[in-house]
């Protein structure tokens, strides 16, 4: 299976009935696409909208119905609109249940830094601070490594996004949560090893006596 | 309220103002007056805007023509002329959480001196800042932002004002409508006064300086 799916299935598996989710961009918009059968839940757009439904079809895409990066999307029944104050209202103040997160590092005590390479990249932070700072639970979601790098690293060099910890870190390898404050290894993907997993993670792990595999 | 040309309403804008300017990634943006900006050549802008859109687009069409001196932003990355006009210090950037950005400006509409939030704290936005303490909790002291111009677009606007805007293209609007000393309005439709019921007025036509005329 490929990375980015095993990624998207197993966080869609963490949504439960009910639940107002945020996804960021990349590797995070895919998980709308595994949210299991009769599963009701809301996505939220920060740039105003509940109820983001798929891409429209050909044809059917309205210029002033977009996500948060400009490009089409539909509403389903039961929609609504509103405005940007509203929008982070709704994320900081803790009424969004699940945030999804891409990242750039994960450190051991579950910081987060996904906003700027200093000198590199500059894009700005847009959402990324109020939604880690304010979702009920924080979900990042993405590749393990990049270019043999692990990005769960001892502590993050990059500026971090918040100072609040985030409580799960789901990569094409591994589900990583944080309790008492300590990464921990909490399932590997299938094909991995424990072994492996902790080969590419430079991050301590803590390591139970039993660790499942996922279920996508 | 007084309806104007785009023309007259830009002619109303020095060089070196601060402009706060609705839209996300140009999705309810007012392209008329963003081209009227360009095409009477007002530079040296401070803009206040949530992204810088993409070049040809929104308030990227200031950037490509090099107006803009001083930008606050939550977002610039998906404009490649912004970042290097950044980096070549000809833009000055003040990056800032996206619901902060809302919350200044909200505040600086309705009359607060600014907002606590927790956003920020523990990260490099919180260099300069005054933190305070409340029930035990760490909060950002961020202060209201205000502009001398607001370009603001609806979807609907009535021969009074009243602004109703649609779908996503509501985003920084109604704010922005709230936070300047002159708001200049652009819409999709002037329609008649009742099309839109009370309930629905998003910006009461009191908020309204100049609504952009058809034709």
């Amino acid at each position: 299976m490929d990375a980015q799916i095993i990624i998207a299935r197993r966080v869609a598996r963490e949504l439960r009935s009910g639940n107002l989710v945020n996804l960021g961009i990349g590797i995070p918009s895919l998980v709308s696409n595994y949210v299991p059968a009769g599963l009701k839940v809301f996505f939220q757009s920060e740039n105003g909208l509940i109820g983001t439904g798929p891409i429209p079809e050909q044809g059917l895409s309205h210029p002033l119905l977009t996500d948060a990066g400009g490009k089409p999307i539909s509403a389903l029944p039961g929609a609504s609109t509103f405005d940007s104050a509203m929008s982070f209202g709704l994320i900081r103040g803790g009424h969004v249940d699940v945030t999804v997160l891409g990242g750039l590092q994960v450190d051991a005590a579950g910081h987060l830094a996904n906003w700027t390479i200093p000198g590199k990249m500059v894009p700005g932070m847009g959402g990324a601070m109020d939604l880690v700072t304010g979702a009920k639970r924080v979900i990042v979601a993405m590749q393990h490594a990049a270019k043999g790098k692990s990005k769960i690293v001892a502590k993050c060099t990059l500026p971090l996004t918040s100072a609040r910890p985030v409580d799960l870190v789901v990569t094409d390898m591994a589900v990583i949560g944080f309790p008492g404050g300590k990464a921990t290894l909490l399932e590997i993907a299938p094909e991995t090893s424990v072994a492996e997993v902790m080969a590419v993670t430079e991050a301590e792990l803590v390591i139970p006596d039993r660790v499942p595999t996922m279920t996508l | 309220m007084k309806a104007v040309s785009a023309e007259e309403a830009v002619a109303m804008i020095p060089n070196g103002a601060t402009v706060m300017v609705g839209g996300f990634m140009g999705v309810g943006a007012p392209e008329r007056l963003l081209d009227e900006l360009v095409r009477q050549r007002k530079s040296d802008l401070t803009l206040i805007s949530n992204d810088a859109t993409l070049p040809g687009k929104g308030i990227g069409k200031l950037i490509d023509a090099r107006l803009v001196s001083r930008m606050i932003a939550s977002h610039i990355g998906l404009n490649p002329k912004a970042q290097q006009q950044m980096l070549a210090n000809q833009i000055a950037v003040d990056l800032i959480p996206q619901g902060t950005l809302a919350e200044r400006i909200r505040a600086g509409g309705c009359g607060l001196g600014g907002v606590l939030t927790p956003t920020g704290i523990g990260t490099t936005v919180s260099e300069g800042k005054r933190q305070i303490e409340i029930d035990g909790k760490q909060f950002l002291l961020e202060t209201a932002l205000r502009a001398e111009f607001a370009l603001v677009h609806a979807f609907l606007a009535d021969y009074s004002g009243n602004l109703t805007y649609a779908l996503t293209a509501r985003n920084f609007n109604p704010i922005m409508a709230m936070a300047a000393d002159t708001v200049i309005v652009s819409a999709d439709n002037i329609v008649p006064i009742g099309v839109i019921a009370p309930d629905h007025v998003m910006t009461p036509a009191p908020l309204v300086d100049y609504l952009i005329a058809n034709g």
